[in-house]
């Protein structure tokens, strides 16, 4: 890091600086709190422990079921760690001081969604096998469900970051950010899961696959901008 | 000002408040007129007048409502979503009251086209609910718009509130033909379409004219309530300017 000259005016740093910087500031935080970390993983397994409980606990009946129950989960998941993006950021004004730095805001937002999807998103997908076995997914569909789940929960940190960009100033966030995100979601869920069902049934999955990953680059090029643009939004307040 | 002449005055005095009350004041009852008889007459010519259809007997005549609903729904949803942008662009106070009083109405005819969709269902494929992808994207329609007036109900601040639902009404905009076609896609892997309306020859001139003047009809409707909720809109935040404060004098 460059970060410190002792002259007035700003250092120069990269775009792949700032984005590294974001970065590993975003991972030093949060392995300090751990518990934020794993929270969204056990919520992730209690959800899909809810289904044989609620539903039946035949196997033949969950194995079809496993497919969306996963997504749903892995969607739920997400949605739940969204809403603490930004919130310590704005509670103690460095949110404040990013707005203000001369950065592109478009790098460090796509930089601390992308870190924060490491630590919830990439943790699901690592942890679905788990889930499918507990649900009787056939082996066969254990590879569509780790790929469609690689490619589609970035986008659902993407859209998710635009909710939580624009609740970040109110105190009761939490149910409202659902209620805004969830209708967006909609899409990744229908792709993810048929990807699964396409996996398990031995259909050829590349066209869901091909799918997910055109959501994903439009949320890539579009997402960040909302985010920048409802964190200025909600920080003029 | 002489390169700007291809647009009339009146148009550009729309982004004033104040002006704005005076034109939608002086537009608003040729549109109530307009909005009574349409509707009025649609309703009688397409209840009484208009031909049963031989398949469905006179339940197919909810067409008349659902249809206008429907589309008017979505219209709703473009309004405030181009009102959104222009309020972000342009900062327009105006836009941002717009888009704050089309939501509602939008939603409440998104609501209306789902229950008439849902009473004509019944007699039709022989439930009330049906996961059909116009169904359900006419649902995550209405829940898009119940998410902007749940995030603008939220928002203390007048201007922030508009400003964050403009964003939502947006990135929902960008959405809506994924959604809509990622749920046409889903509907034809889960569900065969065994409930389909059977396939009818093109309608004929005496059943679409009167579904003409009922869509019509609602769009001066849509137009009448948007005025009025918006005048109100306006009253209300300009409630401290001085030319608020003589026209409740006056009155």
């Amino acid at each position: 890091m460059t970060m410190k000259t002792n002259s007035g005016q700003p250092a120069e740093i990269g775009m792949a600086g700032l984005f590294a910087a974001t970065w590993r500031r975003e991972f030093l935080l949060s392995f300090r709190r751990k518990s934020d970390l794993v929270n969204p993983l056990i919520f992730f397994l209690m959800v899909a422990t809810l289904f044989p409980l609620g539903v039946s606990p035949e196997p033949g009946f969950l194995s079809q079921l496993a497919p969306g129950v996963v997504w749903v989960a892995a969607l739920l998941a997400t949605l739940l760690s969204m809403d603490a993006l930004f919130r310590s950021d704005y509670e103690d004004g460095s949110l404040e001081q990013l707005l203000l730095s001369p950065q592109p805001l478009f790098v460090v937002v796509l930089a601390k969604v992308l870190a924060h999807w490491v630590m919830t998103g990439l943790a699901l997908t690592l942890m679905a096998p788990l889930l499918g076995l507990m649900l009787f997914l056939p082996a066969e569909g254990m590879p569509g469900l780790m790929l469609s789940l690689l490619l589609g929960t970035p986008t659902l940190s993407l859209v998710g970051a635009i909710g939580a960009a624009l609740t970040v100033g109110l105190k009761k966030g939490g149910v409202l950010i659902s209620l805004l995100v969830l209708p967006l979601y909609i899409p990744v869920l229908i792709f993810g899961s048929s990807a699964v069902q396409a996996a398990v049934t031995g259909l050829p999955l590349g066209g869901y696959l091909a799918l997910l990953g055109a959501l994903l680059a439009l949320a890539l090029g579009l997402a960040p901008l909302a985010i920048s643009a409802a964190l200025r939004i909600s920080i003029s307040s | 000002m002489a390169e700007k002449k291809w647009m009339p005055r009146w148009f550009y005095q729309l982004a004033s408040p104040r002006w704005c009350y005076q034109i939608t004041g002086s537009l608003l009852p040729w549109f109530t007129g307009a909005a009574l008889l349409l509707l009025i007459g649609g309703t009688i010519w397409s209840l009484a007048f208009a031909p049963a259809d031989y398949q469905q007997g006179n339940s197919f005549r909810i067409i008349y409502l659902h249809v206008p609903s429907a589309i008017l729904a979505q219209s709703a949803y473009m309004l405030m979503a181009v009102a959104g942008a222009i309020g972000l662009i342009w900062k327009m106070k105006v836009a941002d009251m717009v888009l704050k009083s089309a939501a509602p109405i939008g939603a409440s005819m998104a609501v209306l086209a789902l229950a008439t969709g849902a009473i004509w269902g019944k007699p039709t494929w022989g439930s009330w609910w049906v996961w059909d992808a116009r169904l359900t994207s006419m649902l995550i329609l209405l829940f898009l718009y119940l998410g902007v007036m749940a995030l603008n109900s939220a928002i203390e601040n007048e201007s922030t509130a508009a400003q964050a639902s403009a964003v939502l009404a947006l990135v929902g905009l960008v959405n809506i033909p994924i959604i809509k076609y990622s749920v046409e896609w889903w509907n034809t892997l889960h569900q065969p379409a065994t409930f389909k309306l059977t396939e009818k020859p093109a309608m004929p001139a005496e059943m679409w004219l009167p579904l003409l003047v009922m869509v019509i009809g609602f769009y001066c409707f849509f137009a009448v309530s948007l005025m009025l909720r918006l005048r109100n809109e306006i009253i209300w935040r300009e409630r401290r300017t001085g030319w608020v404060r003589e026209l409740l004098k006056k009155q």
